[in-house]
């Protein structure tokens, strides 16, 4: 090949080299979310309570203990799992029991779910059990929310802030 | 581990086959308007080691005006794009656009290496070494990412933390720190940013220890290269400056997002497919990484031997060895020489360079069997000499030529003919400069060809070089003087070479038909013989 088209095969190498390594670098967009949905996230660390209640020791049975050992009442460590729902408009959407963490279950429950909604209005209701009960729940809220389109409501839980805690 | 012959080893096989012609056919290619020593294909790690030094140069300068915190992180960076596009902005540019060309190379070199069949036998090492980078240039660009804290930023740590999450070895979900505004502290960004200094560090130490069973590795491409791929890159920073997308928001899901593909690739899938089958995925890609040496191992052939008793201590087999397979220790045998060579059988890829570099591999000598001071056992410089004289025995006619040809070169089946003898070897660098001599002194043929794989493209690395240089009288073993350089002639065509060889000894027998016929020979093999030993 004669030196001119060497060099302007080398030009047209660089080129292309450059062109794709731009193009790639942040083409084509990936559509990660639909763009006229919303979405909820619920993610939250909360413990349930123990599963057993402590049982109070007698004196006498406190003074059979061995001398390092003497305590008022011995108390189980594994927790409860938490009951966690979510529904929508008066409808059940999601359901979750949640396990306590740990090798001897004695850890916090974690939880994150994340929900894909058509952006609109929506009544929510959110419901917790964390003390062991079958029936009911022991922290309830209801809210009206506008979730705007690609709009990322977070749901949290702080028994400190009073329980569910929207962000 | 598999059977040799069994499914997955022939699957490799196979498949190291097709790589290898691609690469073969592109690099051809790219040599219609590269000259060999510029071929960007055959530069890889250099162009490795090059984009890795502009990454960390810019790296520095845009860290003097990056800040780790929530909201400043954006901020600086948009500062560097918008205010100081000039310098700070063409740095940031060189920045990412260096870190793609980073990976892109450092994938090649990865399939090239397996195309060649260096990856096995005692090349694990850099194979090994290799990924260990390649991995660590991953987490590197992808923390980058997560640096400009961008809506990119943010797909790529909730994607990540949810990933990392799935595990279930950290006691917090990390996924927690970034559903919600507020979550997310400057701590986070300090721990982010010194994950990204470390890693391309401990890279670098990891890239140096891949080096270590390399002579002389080329770790800077030649300077034409080098201008190339630096112009290209600021032309790219020039016409399209690296920018950020929108910031991050917590509040909002980044819905589109423009992904560097070089490195993000795997995000989609790693956000769509369970993590259960992705972690499976990318735990077996790993572990068959790593384990793909021995999937089969290779079968090596007998590292080369040392034969004191002709070994002098000259130590050319030590300059010329390109894998620092061999040392020069003490003598062990009392002779009064200060050195001998010693072998490491674990570096060495049995190319026998070291014999075509050791001066007592000359098949002038007689008197004893032809020993050379190292050898190969399962191709020695004696096999070399007695196939040599059997080819040319065979010749006959005017135009007769000597082919000597590399094992991972021009194919040569089918090649020899009455008036073509064909020698192989394991590498062109195995032949010993006296062989052209022999051949030509000896009439066995008129002329000399050796060939091999395309130029500097040698699969032992130097065989080219050396042999280049021995010919030309600049390194030893030195070819004699008296060999004319009209009988002598080289062919670096590679495995795609075939018709490129056919032409040239085509060409090569009229050149020689064209010369005086050589004169007879006066001593016939066998005869009392001289001792032709070259001086050290
Ligand atoms: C940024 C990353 C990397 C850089 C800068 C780099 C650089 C280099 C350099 C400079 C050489 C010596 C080449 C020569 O002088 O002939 C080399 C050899 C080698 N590299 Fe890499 N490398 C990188 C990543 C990898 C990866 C990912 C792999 C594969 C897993 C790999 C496998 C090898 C092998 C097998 C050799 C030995 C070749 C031989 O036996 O001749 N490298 N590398
Ligand atoms: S055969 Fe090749 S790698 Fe092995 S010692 Fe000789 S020159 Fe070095
Ligand atoms: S080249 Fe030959 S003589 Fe020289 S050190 Fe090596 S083995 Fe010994």
């Amino acid at each position: 090949m004669p030196e001119l088209a060497r060099w302007a095969g080398q030009l047209l190498f660089y080129g292309l080299a450059a062109l794709l390594t731009g193009f790639f670098a942040t083409r084509p967009v990936w559509q990660q979310f639909p763009k006229d949905r919303a979405q909820i996230t619920i993610a939250f660390v909360h413990g349930g309570e123990r599963k057993d209640a402590c049982t109070k020791f007698a004196a006498e049975e406190i003074a059979r203990l061995p001398p390092r050992a003497r305590r008022p009442s011995d108390c189980g460590r594994e927790r409860v799992p938490l009951r966690f729902e979510l529904a929508l408009d008066g409808r059940l959407l999601l359901a979750r029991t949640v396990p306590p963490s740990g090798i001897s279950r004695d850890g916090p429950s974690r939880l994150y779910e994340k929900l894909a909604l058509p952006a609109g209005r929506y009544a929510i209701t959110l419901r917790l059990a964390d003390s062991g009960r079958a029936e009911g729940f022991d922290y309830e809220r209801r809210f009206d929310i506008e979730l705007r389109p690609l709009q990322n409501l977070a749901i949290d839980f702080q028994p400190d802030r009073g329980g569910f805690v929207i962000r | 581990m598999a059977a040799p012959s069994g499914f997955g080893a022939r699957a490799v096989k196979f498949l190291r086959a097709r790589v290898r012609l691609l690469f073969d056919r592109a690099e051809s290619l790219l040599g219609l308007a590269f000259p060999p020593a510029w071929n960007p294909l055959l530069n890889l790690g250099a162009l490795g080691f090059f984009f890795f030094w502009i990454v960390t140069a810019s790296g520095i300068y845009v860290y003097i005006f990056f800040d780790t915190g929530v909201t400043q992180a954006y901020d600086s960076v948009e500062y560097m794009t918008r205010e100081q596009w000039y310098l700070a902005g063409v740095m940031r540019s060189f920045h990412r656009y260096g870190s793609d060309a980073l990976v892109i190379v450092a994938a090649l070199h990865l399939l090239r290496e397996f195309g060649q069949d260096r990856y096995r036998g005692v090349r694990w090492f850099s194979w090994l070494t290799g990924i260990v980078v390649l991995v660590l240039v991953f987490v590197a660009g992808i923390t980058g990412y997560w640096l400009v804290w961008d809506k990119l930023a943010q797909y790529v740590a909730v994607v990540t933390s949810e990933w990392l999450d799935a595990l279930g070895i950290f006691g917090e979900p990390i996924a927690r720190n970034f559903v919600a505004p507020g979550a997310l502290d400057d701590r986070f960004f300090t721990l982010m940013l010194f994950v990204h200094i470390a890693v391309p560090l401990v890279a670098l130490i990891v890239l140096w220890v891949h080096l270590q069973r390399i002579a002389k590795p080329r770790i800077n491409p030649p300077r034409g290269l080098a201008c190339g791929a630096f112009v290209s890159l600021l032309a790219l920073s020039l016409a399209h400056p690296a920018t950020s997308r929108p910031p991050a928001d917590l509040a909002s899901v980044p819905g589109e997002v423009g992904l560097d593909w070089f490195y993000l690739a795997a995000y989609p899938l790693l956000e769509i497919l369970p993590a259960p089958l992705t972690w499976a995925t990318a735990l077996f890609l790993f572990a068959l990484a790593l384990s793909i040496p021995w999937l089969p191992p290779m079968r090596l052939a007998r590292p080369p031997r040392v034969d004191l008793d002709n070994c002098n201590g000259c130590a050319r087999c030590f300059a010329d060895c390109p894998y620092d397979a061999i040392t020069m220790v003490p003598r062990s045998d009392g002779a009064p020489f200060s050195a001998e060579a010693r072998v490491d059988p674990g570096s060495c890829v049995r190319c026998g360079i070291c014999a075509g570099a050791c001066p007592t591999a000359t098949p002038f000598r007689r008197a004893s069997a032809l020993s050379p001071g190292i050898d190969l056992p399962d191709l020695p410089i004696a096999a070399l000499r007695d196939r040599v004289e059997a080819e040319g025995r065979r010749l006959s006619g005017r135009g007769r030529i000597m082919v000597f040809g590399c094992a991972e070169g021009v194919p040569l089946e089918g090649l020899a003919s009455a008036r073509v003898g064909v020698v192989r070897l394991n590498c062109a660098g195995q032949l010993p400069p006296a062989f052209v001599d022999y051949v030509l002194s000896r009439d066995l043929a008129e002329g000399v060809l050796v060939t091999g794989c395309a130029a500097n493209a040698c699969h032992a690395r130097f065989g080219i070089l050396w042999t280049e240089a021995r010919f030309a009288r600049t390194r030893d073993p030195q070819l004699r003087r008296r060999v004319p350089a009209e009988r002598l002639r080289t062919l670096w065509a590679g495995r795609l070479g075939r018709r490129a060889l056919e032409a040239e000894i085509a060409s090569f027998a009229r050149a020689l038909e064209a010369l005086p016929p050589p004169a007879p020979v006066r001593r016939a093999p066998g005869l009392p013989a001289t001792r032709e030993v070259e001086r050290a």
